[in-house]
């Protein structure tokens, strides 16, 4: 017997209902959709004190009154939202019982990328110890840091164990109305990390997390706060890989870092996630909302290498606010087959003899397009204001695409601001070379490859040096034919 | 060693090599001359196997086995070395990694293991000092603003890191000031012996004076229209080329 509509309707309604969002839920992943009882499960399920429960929720409401940003070069079919599941408890069933029964393909990559067999473990799904999702990963390093007063937790454990903290910075540097997924993402982020550095520490460790995409059709919505109080250092990895899927999967992170006066953070990032198969196919749409805010001496560095997904919507940006801030920006984006990259960032000079950099290597390949859109803006109290920025485009074949969108806005005349930019082609001759010393066409595109994201590669800390490498490496396999 | 038969090769319907033979030993050092666009660059090239130009008749044979199918990368395996008339840029690269690469994929095809970080240094070491190159430079981006004749240092650098059987060296000498000339011809000197050969590629005789040819052969379009001694180089030099030009036209 047919259902008329309006009864389909009702029966799935009640259906949710049955899952019993308030009290105990004892299914790992939420049914799909979002509304206010979702938000609401969301935080109860964390434990969450009553104001994080009210702040999800006005986000929620501005959200739902803003539309997707369409001023990004990058076409794609839009996520529904309301088929989207908001919540995924780690699972605690392993997928499998070895290794041997992972795709030896998936485990080839991971070889190829240096990953310990704990790692590739963890990563395929195989049963262990530790079992990692959108519940972050506990660091075993914690107790170092405690000595030195440093926090490094999930973010959901800091706004239990630090709520004066959290309430007074997240937000504070993405506002939740900030844009469209900042205002999803507020509503609804899964999990994250946080860290917080004292006064005058200087953090004896890279600290670094390892998130993944792990069940299908979950969105990933992670939060990141990290607060590098007066004076103090801290250098941050952030390292992705996810297993392959032939369904879209959303990510729309926020990554919030406060560096106060004369503190200094590193934020360098590995992106890898499914990029869709050849014909382009799957993959993750990648929107995320990464930004610094620099207070007097204080500087930021973003580093990205960014291999992975099929839509990237990316501006890691500075607020320099205080005297004599830096913000850096370096990054290399690599787009292969039908991948779609639009990344950059923005410098935002407020205060005194505030300075820039931006270094930009982009790399297409196949039939994918990668642009580059940065802001550097100058506002009128920022005097002596300094900007430098080098965009370097690297094409392979004649399918894909470079484009570069620097915008320029200065309100102080004492502004110093610099713009290079570069397109280039790998070309026979360059290969032919290789070829006759003995290197064959793919080892000779990753070298050319990896000489044009030197400056790049070079800012990242060692370990993570040799994974993007080879990261770039595999990324670019097959380019060529 | 190398043994090249009656050679047809073109380029985009051009046909530039006409029939070329050409037979190098082991222990030999031929050269060869001739005007500009005779085709002494496409004889180098087909050799190393560069994948524009097309055979059309005839071959090209290493160590008694036919190159048709041999790609680039594996030639330079069997020992095939080209010092480049024109050096390609690659930026980012320093020569240092360019060697450490190049060496150890040819180690890899033979089934070896990467060369230890010790003996890489040490040779290094070795090669730049008798090339009298310093040391600065190898950390440069692989000829990335590098003068003319730092370039073709730099070629036979490589040459004497990678330790060929057959080293073909496409017009090294020109760029080359007096005093480069001779420690570079001095380093090919040095690689000479009897498993080797060498087949140099010049417009001058000067070249000769240092690096002595047994056999040399004048190219005219696409053909070798004369072979002699060392002698021949000196006639050249005094004659011109429109003598042979005429000879080879009857
Ligand atoms: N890719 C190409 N397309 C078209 N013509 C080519 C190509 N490569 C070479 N040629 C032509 O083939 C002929 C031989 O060129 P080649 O470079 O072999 O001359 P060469 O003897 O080395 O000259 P030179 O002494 O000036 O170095 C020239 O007429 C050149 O223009
Ligand atoms: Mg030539």
């Amino acid at each position: 017997m047919a259902y008329t509509e309006e009864e389909l309707k009702k029966e799935l309604e009640t259906k949710e209902y049955e899952y019993g969002f308030y009290t105990d839920i004892e299914s790992e992943t939420f049914p799909n959709g979002l509304n206010e009882e979702i938000v609401v499960a969301i935080s109860k399920k964390k434990e969450e004190p009553e104001w994080m429960t009210e702040w999800r929720l006005e986000s929620f409401r501005y959200w739902k009154e803003m539309v997707e940003p369409e001023w990004a070069n990058v076409h794609y079919t839009k996520p529904d939202f309301q088929a989207i599941s908001y919540y995924s408890a780690p699972n605690k069933k392993p997928k499998y019982n070895s290794l041997d029964e992972v795709d030896p393909e998936l485990l080839s990559t991971f070889e190829r990328l240096g990953i310990s067999l704990d790692e590739q473990k963890k990563l395929a799904g195989v049963a262990m110890d530790i079992v990692m999702d959108s519940v972050s990963v506990a660091t075993t390093f914690k107790k170092t840091l405690a000595e030195k007063g440093i926090i490094f937790c999930s973010i959901s454990e800091a706004i239990k164990e630090h709520p004066d903290l959290v309430k007074k910075y997240i937000g504070t540097v993405v506002p939740q109305k900030d844009n469209f997924y900042a205002a999803l993402n507020s509503a609804v982020f899964s999990d994250g990390s946080f860290c917080y550095i004292p006064k005058g520490v200087r953090c004896p460790m890279e600290l670094s997390t390892y998130f993944r995409i792990n069940q299908a059709g979950t969105g990933q919505f992670e939060r990141t706060l990290v607060i590098a109080d007066e004076g103090s250092y801290v250098s941050y990895l952030e390292g992705c890989t996810a297993p392959s899927r032939d369904e879209n999967q959303l990510h729309a992170a926020v990554v919030e870092l406060i560096a106060l006066d004369d503190a200094e953070i590193k934020y360098s990032t590995v992106q890898n996630w499914f990029p869709g198969d050849k014909s382009g196919k799957g993959g993750v749409y990648n929107f995320v909302t990464k930004r610094g805010i620099c207070e007097k001496n204080a500087k930021i560095s973003w580093t990205q290498v960014e291999t992975g997904s099929a839509v990237t919507w990316k501006y890691p940006s500075c607020i320099l606010k205080g005297d004599n801030s830096i913000g850096e920006f370096y990054s290399i984006a690599v787009t292969n087959n039908y991948q779609q990259a639009d990344t950059g960032t923005k410098m935002i000079h407020l205060g005194k003899n505030t300075k820039s950099t931006i270094i930009s290597k982009g790399i297409s390949a196949g039939k994918s397009q990668n642009s580059y859109r940065g802001l550097v803006q100058v506002n009128s109290r920022a005097e002596n204001a300094r900007n430098f920025s080098q965009c370097d485009s690297l094409l392979m074949g004649n399918e894909c695409g470079a484009h570069t969108f620097p915008y320029i806005e200065t309100k102080n005349k004492t502004a110093q601001i610099e713009h290079e930019a570069t397109t280039s082609k790998i070309g026979e001759d360059q290969i032919f070379y290789c070829n006759q010393r003995g290197i064959d066409t793919e080892k000779a595109i990753a070298l050319i490859v990896n000489g044009f994201s030197k400056e790049v590669l070079n800012k990242l800390p060692m370990e993570f040096a040799v994974e993007a490498q080879k990261l770039l490496e595999i990324s670019l396999e097959g380019s060529v034919g | 060693m190398l043994k090249i038969k009656d050679l047809h090769a073109k380029v985009e319907d051009k046909e530039i090599l006409k029939g070329i033979n050409l037979e190098l030993n082991a222990g030999e050092v031929h050269a060869i001359m001739g005007p500009n666009g005779s085709g002494k660059s496409t004889l180098a090239s087909v050799i190393a196997g560069k994948e524009e130009f097309e055979i059309t008749k005839g071959g090209v044979f290493f160590e008694n086995e036919d190159l048709e199918d041999t790609a680039p990368e594996e030639r330079a395996h069997k020992g095939i070395f080209l010092s480049f008339q024109y050096p390609v840029e690659i930026p980012g690269v320093s020569v240092t990694n360019f060697m450490k690469t190049a060496i150890n994929e040819s180690r890899k095809a033979r089934g070896m293991e990467d060369m230890p970080a010790n003996e890489m240094l040490k040779m290094i070491r070795e090669k730049s000092e008798m090339l009298d190159i310093d040391r600065k430079f190898l950390s440069r981006s692989l000829n990335e603003g590098f003068s003319g004749g730092e370039k073709k240092r730099n070629e036979i650098f490589q040459m004497a890191m990678l330790e060929p059987k057959l080293a073909i060296l496409d017009e090294t000498d020109s760029g080359l000031d007096i005093d480069a000339l001779r420690i570079v011809a001095n380093g090919v000197n040095k690689l000479r012996s009897k498993d080797n050969a060498v087949l140099v590629i010049t417009h001058y005789q000067r070249l000769l004076e240092y690096i002595v040819p047994d056999f040399v052969h004048v190219l005219h379009d696409g053909k070798i229209v004369k072979s002699g001694d060392k002698a021949l180089a000196l006639e050249l030099e005094e004659k011109g080329y429109d003598w042979l030009k005429q000879e080879s036209a009857v």
